[in-house]
């Protein structure tokens, strides 16, 4: 039988404001444990929380951006439950009357087709203290009890977990463009639960969903979603009955299982936060946080596509953080090259940055820099196999181009006389490889090409190389 | 010179005339605490070190040539649910054993600010659940007039120490009636304002959208001072209101001529006790005699405020006390294994059985496919009573009623019938579910134990309580008659 994947996403994001968003205690990373924390954060009797109005703000931008309604009237309500690493063993969140509701995402998909994704509402609430086990017992950090976090909750309308990794990705580019998330999913300021069933193909009713938590990257989100349907589609095929979970993605064991079923799930008792007043959103301060929402991603790729005639492709990749679109921009406008300044950053450069797991913001060399190279290679300065290894010095030590090719002496070889001498020799040592070459064996020509550029150390010019050992090689 | 007998404003004038020495006023009151506090059972602890060295800074000011405004040196006691920085605040129960509060409430700070000197931490019933002060963890509170009497509850302390002049002023906090009934029962003026006329920030929440601060004097005069004291906006709690505080000294005046009371008749029902009805009646005479204008009018809904109060004054206590967990501070079970053992023992033995039975009545208030016929329905109901209220204020300045229903009741009359205990406060609870000031002050007494007066008046018009019940009270002398 065919099934349909159902998937929707909830995501919740770290808010960046300076303080918490019940209390002034700082948000900072890090810190003493305990240390950024006040009676409202741990939660002493008699403390009352007070709402950062920032955090509302930052909440509208992020609805905005996303293309929400906000609502005009916005209610905090008290979410019940005990567990040691909620200080009130209560949460302030929102329930009937969300910030932001009824927006969506257009997303890419393989084939080049876009689809819309809905994102149901976008509610503001606080994060929960860390839990540290020690072997001596469980430690309580509460300087994160507090933090401002934004909850996203999609519709149900993924089909696969291809679908789920490209909104995913949207969301975040998104997010962190308008900078109210910085969305770092390794350090847990963007975190992804989801809700997936199978159904019959053509079918309008949907399965029995689970909830999948604890995916920390991408990856673990596709893998996740692709055991979990493999498993539900198993169990239904052998004639089980799904019951809806809660699951806990283990990924190292690349397994689901489950944290608890239904029968156990919480009665949180939703009810008004008496201690909040009723927020009053007024369309004029709406459109005072719009005007700060600055271009976001998809609106820099058309742009990037029409101003730079970039392939379409690329600037959908170049534009997905707002970090490397910047580079992109000031390096394609200095170099006067826009194609090469695209590949090198999605190439070689994305490829040094995830093998030392950095981002753009931490690069040690400037987008002045990465135009000189380019202008560089343009020039004939230097080949492009030159320039390869220049960046990966340029990566790790920051120094101008040039000055790289001054000291290591890279500057390409154009005289023919000289690269002449080497062909010969080259050729004079691997007689069998023209041999090949003459009975067909077009790769021969490589392999000579390469023992040449060896020989030179990468500094011949590759086009004379070529042209030259082509003579060379009909002459004998 | 007994300084104790003396009143709060009488102290704070001979205070700033340099005829008595700040310290020497709170000396008095703790050498009449240590006389007679261990028949009363009043404080549960007592800040005399701090308090002594405090008089020491505002006698050095006036010796100074400075004028003490504000409370002028005069003390003050506070009820054991509202943090003053150092001192314990069990709410009398022992979850909160062992925990000192690490920052002052807004109104402890108020009243630091404004001159006050702490004497202590006063008894109450448990977590402010209760209406005898039989609810303490610790000890019994006596009624200061019999002391087979209860003093009422859960301000029920703060009621009685004022009354036995252990303090000249007190707070205590309103929830359902907590201050203002006890006060009736113990014979000295209590107020709860206005919702919002008074930070909550540092009081333990059991109520979110009903508790109040509420203010205890030996007389009107005394209660305005300590409520102009401690009201005003607070960027801490933002259900405080903006609205500017009166200069309720200008309150006291006789004048109410031309002043409208409403007489609500379901507050005069049959639940009410003959001589409490005969006292307030005699009360009605004496405002006519001062120049208002008397009308019986009648408020249909009163019958439904006390289901609507039990339904979401223990809603919300479910949830404010879901943070007495023995994970961070106060008593955590011994024999506890894990996180759920530790909430479970702990609470278990930390709570007494009326807070249990309220935690217990909201929680399932709250739950899946009950929140609609319950909370949600009492929240509708509460709306109603509100509005009538609001009517009513359009054509009255006040309304009056008794109090209570009767005067103090003995120890244990009232525990075995939980129901019976709460109708003691039918005739207060309504005002706490509108969120309306009201003020009581003694109007009588009935075998030599005390009855009330209660004025209602309209949101953040405690100015006009303050006015009729000065003049109420200047035309008798109920309020002189001290132990």
């Amino acid at each position: 039988m065919e099934y349909e994947v159902v998937i929707g996403l909830e995501v919740h994001t770290e808010l960046l404001t300076k303080t918490k968003i019940y209390c002034g205690c700082t948000t900072e990373f890090g810190g003493q444990p305990n240390t950024h924390v006040c009676p409202v954060c741990l939660g002493l009797p008699g403390a009352l929380p007070h709402l950062n109005k920032k955090v509302v703000e930052y909440g509208i931008k992020s609805g905005l951006a996303l293309n929400c309604s906000i609502t005009k009237y916005g209610r905090m309500d008290r979410k019940n439950y005990f567990y040691p690493d909620c200080p009130k063993n209560y949460q302030i969140t929102q329930d009937e009357l969300p910030l932001c509701r009824d927006g969506y995402i257009e997303v890419e998909l393989e084939d080049g087709t876009k689809k819309r994704v809905g994102i149901e509402r976008i509610h503001i609430e606080e994060d929960a203290a860390k839990l540290l086990h020690t072997p001596a017992g469980t430690l309580v950090d509460f300087n994160r009890s507090g933090v401002p976090l934004a909850e996203i909750v999609s519709k149900p309308d993924m089909r696969s977990p291809k679908e789920a990794v490209k909104y995913l990705e949207r969301l975040k580019s998104i997010l962190s463009s308008t900078k109210v998330s910085d969305c770092k999913m390794e350090e847990g300021s963007l975190r992804c639960d989801a809700n997936i069933s199978i159904m019959e193909k053509g079918s309008d009713t949907f399965g029995v969903r689970t909830e999948i938590k604890n995916m920390n990257s991408f990856k673990a989100l596709e893998k996740a979603l692709n055991y979990e349907i493999d498993r539900q589609i198993k169990a239904v095929e052998s004639g089980e009955k799904l019951t809806q979970d809660t699951r806990r993605w283990d990924d190292t064991k690349g397994e689901t299982t489950v944290m608890r079923s239904k029968e156990f799930a919480n009665d949180y008792r939703y009810f008004p936060e008496g201690d909040l007043v009723t927020l009053n959103i007024d369309d004029e301060w709406i459109e005072e946080i719009r005007k700060t929402i600055p271009e976001l991603p998809h609106e820099k790729e058309a742009r990037f596509v029409k101003e730079f005639g970039i392939p379409k492709h690329d600037a959908s990749v170049i534009t997905f953080t707002m970090s490397m679109a910047d580079f992109f921009e000031k390096t394609a406008k200095i170099s006067e090259d826009a194609k090469s300044a695209s590949n090198w950053l999605m190439g070689d450069i994305s490829k040094i940055m995830k093998e030392n797991a950095t981002w753009v913001e931490d690069l040690k060399f400037t987008p002045e820099q990465l135009a000189e190279l380019i202008k560089l290679i343009n020039s004939g300065t230097i080949s492009n196999a030159i320039g390869k290894k220049i960046i990966v010095t340029m990566f790790s030590t920051g120094k101008s181009p040039k000055t790289i090719v001054e000291e290591e002496g890279l500057i390409q070889n154009s005289d023919e006389g000289s690269i002449l001498e080497v062909v010969n020799k080259v050729l004079d040592e691997n007689s069998k490889s023209i041999e090949d070459f003459k009975n067909g064996k077009k790769r021969a020509l490589g392999f000579v090409v390469g023992l040449i550029m060896k020989e030179t150390r990468g500094k011949a010019n590759p086009q004379i190389v070529n042209k030259l050992v082509n003579e060379e090689i009909k002459k004998r | 010179m007994e300084l104790h007998k003396l009143k709060a404003h009488e102290l704070k004038d001979l205070i700033n005339n340099k005829e008595v020495k700040v310290e020497e006023v709170t000396e008095s009151f703790f050498s009449r605490i240590d006389k007679v506090d261990h028949k009363i059972g009043a404080y549960l602890y007592k800040s005399k070190e701090e308090a002594v060295n405090n008089c020491k800074e505002l006698d050095a000011r006036i010796a100074s040539g400075e004028k003490l405004e504000g409370l002028g040196g005069v003390p003050v006691a506070i009820k054991d649910n509202i943090s003053v920085k150092g001192m314990q605040n069990t709410c009398a129960s022992k979850i909160l054993e062992g925990y000192i509060a690490p920052y002052d409430a807004t109104v402890t700070k108020k009243i630091k600010e404004n001159n006050g000197i702490i004497l202590g931490k006063l008894n109450m019933d448990e977590f402010a659940m209760g209406s005898s002060n039989e609810n303490s963890a610790f000890k019994k509170v006596v009624n200061p007039w019999n002391e087979e009497c209860v003093p009422g509850g859960s301000s029920g302390a703060s009621a009685a120490a004022v009354a036995a002049l252990e303090a000249p002023l007190t707070l205590g906090t309103e929830t359902g009636g907590s201050v203002r009934q006890p006060a009736s029962l113990c014979g000295v003026v209590g107020l709860k304002p206005t919702y919002g006329r008074i930070s909550r920030y540092g009081v333990t929440a059991f109520g979110s959208t009903l508790d109040q601060v509420g203010t205890i004097g030996r007389d009107v005069e005394d209660c305005a001072l300590l409520t102009g004291a401690i009201a005003g906006v607070d960027k801490m709690d933002f259900t405080t209101v903006s609205t500017p505080v009166q200069d309720y000294k200008k309150s006291l005046v006789k004048d109410i001529k031309g002043k409208k009371i409403g007489i609500p008749v379901e507050y005069f029902g049959d639940g009410l006790d003959d001589n409490v009805r005969k006292c307030v009646d005699e009360a009605i005479k004496v405002l006519e005699d001062n120049g208002a204008i008397v009308k019986k009018i009648s408020l249909p809904l009163t019958e439904y405020s006390l289901a609507a109060y039990y339904i979401i004054s223990s809603a919300e206590a479910s949830s404010n006390l879901a943070r007495f967990d023995g994970i961070r501070y106060g008593h955590r079970s011994k024999e506890s294994q894990d996180a759920v053992d530790i909430y479970i023992k702990s609470r278990s033995e930390g709570f007494g059985k009326e807070v249990k039975r309220r935690i217990m009545l909201g929680t399932y208030a709250l739950s899946s496919g009950y929140y609609d016929a319950y909370y949600k329905k009492a929240l509708k109901v509460r709306n109603l009573i509100k509005q009538e209220f609001v009517k009513t204020f359009e054509e009255f300045d006040v309304l009056l009623s008794p109090t209570s229903p009767s005067t103090a009741f003995k120890f244990g009359e009232k525990t075995k019938d939980v129901l019976s205990m709460y109708l003691s406060d039918i005739y207060t609870v309504p005002v706490n579910i509108a969120g309306l000031p009201a003020i009581s002050v003694p109007c009588g007494f009935v075998n030599n134990l005390p009855v009330g007066l209660q004025f209602i008046g309209n949101y953040f018009r405690e100015d006009v309580l303050f006015n009729m019940a000065y003049s109420y009270e200047a035309a008798t002398d109920w309020h002189k008659k001290a132990l």
